[in-house]
């Protein structure tokens, strides 16, 4: 069987990395005295242009047919390798890794003798494998041209503009009745100061009217099906009660609502502002289309309603049958913007949100000091006052044991800006509460002397408790009581307003988005990326790519440079046409016996059942090559390319040799 | 062979949860012990009952399979097949008068570097306990015993 088979196995230390702890001159020497193989040796860094080329070279040198190198995890660098094999005019399925850094050096390194051990057994493992690799080839298949994109915020837009403008169609869903995101929400944007409307609704215009982007706000994805290339993407359209194609933006139909006075909390204002039961959400939405809100709507609530909007619409657009409906679109890769949720202060009561109405978070402030918000920019408190000191207290829900550890990166940076708004717009005393202060960023640093020079106070410490200073009435301050930690002593002071200066957390549903687009999650919530520095916007499922707070919190500029990589990887895919398939698809033997076992194992309905030959079939563009049927043939007559029986039971053999070669 | 037994795990590994739970212990730096030696499969449902008992007969102590959370698998459902063949398995070794607990099947998703580690730990202390199996010289002698009592192994 082994007749022929010239095994080289090369042997990294990344730099210490490996070599600190695994005796890699050892391990090289052991693997020198397996059978089969001709050459072994260590290198430095294997994967360098150096490395590569020896391996290159020894191919053809050496006429070797097999290649096992042993440094870091397959998923790092095992394309890297088999293309180097390739170069050298071996087909790269004769190659094989060993992960000696992730699953050796990195996590033994205290018991290096031991580490040494298993790395041989691991070498072991990979040089009777690979004698029973076979040359394959990758299964191409072509894609999709379209693009899905899950969310509409500053993420979502950037990626969708950028695509649409190479010439690809885009499907932008966003389950807001309007894009925008969070950024549509703030006034100005940290250390520029220029306002975030400036900057972004020209952008939502241009998302709205681009002629390649589909963009259907109210909507969510409710179902993925299919893989890289060929996606098929079920699309829940919530109603709107208003036709979207008849509806111009006139907004008459608000007037016309019997409701004369606007009563009911607007989500978009943080519930500062109010709205009818048909209303847009802010002035500059997203497409310019009302909406009827059912909970509060007469007609839609009790049936019984004069219907004043339908009467004064001239487009006939109200409509009260309205129905949800179900889009099924075909794409062939995905950007998942799905964005962040701000930290729930109600899980802190000490804070005292909720319970006291001058305490109110950022985003609210946000509304407050935005021109188009529910107060036109005016920074009034709920009691109508204008505050004249102001505590701003950072790191609600963030670095913090008993809620997140993570810190939110945007927070002390909102917060000076905050601090630089409100003085502006108010002249208020400014009392900053910080645990540290974090501005690194261009320009980050800067803004913060400049506030600092404006005046602000800046007390380090975390606040332990806020109360109202007094009960009767007779003052309408509350006590911000916190350690100042650099004179050592408890400050209270009194305020007339507090700015909660709330972290970023994962969407509440985040879970279930990622389940159901098959993409795993830190355990924080956030997405996971493939790798944090090779691989920030890609995802472990081909074709899914991350853009924005959805994979961790991160500011405006590097929402959007991480947008437009998103889009760069995604058009990388598609302008190539066609992808290829890892060649680890199952198959059928000749000795099947045609029991049929197998056939409904497959969650891809891949293998069906030839009646004319009386066995099973494996179609190999369904199969995506999990190896559950390969597991449970009861007569081994199926087989998985890359993981053969075979090759695993050598594994098992070799990882068991007791590091002299020994096969017992 | 060093005097203290060193228990032999072999470890089937999934390529979307447990292999990438490894990788990432191995990024933060978990330390765990270097009893553990992984197979990469593409999924738990990969793992055919006879690579387990192959992994004994072959000298292992224990056989430790991870997969992805029920509901989170890449393939949809290959661990609920995994966990149904497991349940069977446990119940044929214990007919060949292997312990159970030799054998393990744990969820950890892609970002429990934290519970690899702790499984690792738990199971390699559990088995260092129990003592070798041995199957290897066990079933050579049981292979001579049947030589001399005339039956052909």
């Amino acid at each position: 069987m082994s007749e022929g088979i010239r095994i080289g196995v090369y042997v990294c230390h990344c730099g210490t990395n490996i070599a600190g702890t695994v005796d890699v001159h050892e391990v090289a020497r052991y693997a020198g005295g397996l059978p089969n193989v001709v050459v072994s040796k260590e290198y430095k860094y294997m994967c360098s242009d150096p490395g590569q080329a020896m391996i290159r070279e020894d191919i053809k040198k050496e006429r070797l047919n097999r290649v096992i190198v042993a440094s870091c995890s397959p998923l790092l660098h095992e394309e890297t390798f088999r293309k180097c094999c390739a170069d050298a005019g071996l087909n790269p399925f004769y190659f094989q890794m060993v992960s000696l850094r992730e699953h050796v050096s990195w996590v033994h390194s205290k018991e290096k003798e031991k580490a040494t051990e298993k790395a041989k057994n691991l070498v072991h493992a990979a040089v009777m494998r690979v004698v029973h690799h076979e040359s394959l080839s990758k299964k191409r298949i072509p894609i999709n041209p379209n693009v899905l994109i899950v969310g509409g915020g500053i993420a979502g837009i950037h990626a969708a503009l950028t695509i649409a403008n190479a010439g690809k169609k885009v499907y932008l869903i966003e389950r807001e009745p309007t894009i925008g995101g969070h950024m549509a929400k703030f006034d100005k944007t940290f250390p520029t100061l220029d306002c975030a409307a400036c900057i972004l609704t020209p952008k939502m215009t241009a998302a709205g009217k681009h002629p390649n982007i589909m963009l259907w706000t109210y909507s969510e994805v409710v179902k993925v099906d299919g893989y890289v290339g060929n996606y098929k993407v079920t699309v829940k359209r919530k109603p709107r009660y208003v036709n979207e194609d008849k509806c111009i933006g006139c907004l008459a139909c608000i007037e016309g609502c019997v409701f004369k006075e606007a009563k009911f909390p607007n989500r978009f204002d943080e519930g500062l502002g109010k709205r009818k039961p048909v209303y847009i959400p802010f002035p500059q939405a997203v497409p310019m289309k009302v909406l009827i809100d059912p909970e509060t709507c007469l007609k839609l609530k009790t049936g019984k309603c004069k219907m004043g909007c339908a009467e004064a619409c001239g487009q006939n657009a109200i409509d009260f049958d309205q129905k949800e409906e179900y889009k099924e679109i075909e794409v062939g890769t995905i950007i998942l913007a799905t964005g962040f949720k701000g930290f729930d202060p109600t899980i802190l009561p000490f804070y005292g949100y909720g319970r006291y109405p001058n305490v109110y978070t950022s985003l609210e402030v946000e509304r407050l000091l935005n021109a188009a918000g529910p107060t036109g920019g005016e920074v009034v408190l709920r009691d109508g006052r204008k505050p004249s000191r102001v505590a701003i207290i950072h790191c609600i829900g963030s670095r913090d044991e008993s809620t997140n550890r993570w810190c939110s990166r945007v927070c002390c940076m909102y917060s000076l800006k905050l601090a630089h708004l409100i003085k502006e717009h108010t002249d208020a005393e400014i009392y900053e509460y910080y645990i540290d202060m974090r501005t690194p960023g261009k320009g980050f640093e800067e803004f913060y002397n400049r506030v600092a020079e404006e005046g602000v106070t800046f007390i380090r410490g975390k606040v332990a408790d806020i109360y109202p200073e007094s009960l009767d009435g007779s003052s309408n301050r509350l006590v911000v009581v916190a350690e100042n930690t650099l004179i050592g002593r408890v400050v209270k002071i009194p305020v007339d307003m507090v700015v909660l200066s709330i972290g970023l957390v994962p969407q509440p549903d985040a879970k279930d988005v990622r389940r159901m687009f098959n993409i795993s999650c830190s355990e924080e919530g956030w997405f996971l990326e493939r790798h944090p520095k090779l691989a920030p916007v890609n995802t472990f499922t081909d074709g899914i790519f991350l853009a924005g707070c959805c994979q961790g919190p991160k500011d405006i500029p590097d929402t959007v440079a991480q947008a437009g990589a998103a889009a760069a990887e995604t058009l990388a895919l598609i302008d190539k046409g066609e992808i290829e398939l890892e060649a680890n698809f199952a198959y059928v033997k000749d000795d099947c016996s045609g029991c049929k076992s197998c056939i409904n194992l497959c969650p891809y309905s891949a293998i069906s059942f030839d009646e004319a030959k009386g066995k099973a079939v494996i179609n190999e563009a369904l199969c995506k090559g999990c190896g559950t049927c390969v597991a449970s043939c009861p007569s081994g007559s199926i087989g998985q390319h890359l993981f053969e029986d075979v090759q695993i039971f050598k594994e098992i053999k070799g990882i068991l040799a007791n590091g002299e070669g020994v096969v017992r | 062979m060093t005097d203290k037994f060193e228990p032999r795990i072999v470890a089937f590994f999934c390529n979307w949860c447990t292999y990438l739970a490894a990788d990432s212990a191995g990024v933060s730096r978990k330390q765990y012990p270097p009893n553990v030696r992984v197979i990469r499969v593409m999924c738990s449902g990969r793992v055919d009952p006879q690579f387990v008992i192959d992994a004994f007969a072959n000298g292992a102590d224990g056989v430790l399979i991870g997969g992805c959370h029920p509901g989170d698998c890449h393939y949809s459902e290959g661990n609920y097949k995994t966990l149904r063949r497991y349940q069977l398995l446990k119940r044929m070794l214990k007919g060949f008068g292997i312990d159970e607990r030799r054998l393990r099947l744990e969820w950890i998703s892609a970002s429990e570097g934290d519970k690899l580690q702790k499984v690792i730990t738990e199971m390699t202390e559990e088995i260092r306990s129990m003592g070798p199996l041995n199957l290897p010289s066990k079933i050579k002698t049981e292979d001579k015993e049947l030589h001399l009592s005339g039956v052909k192994p």
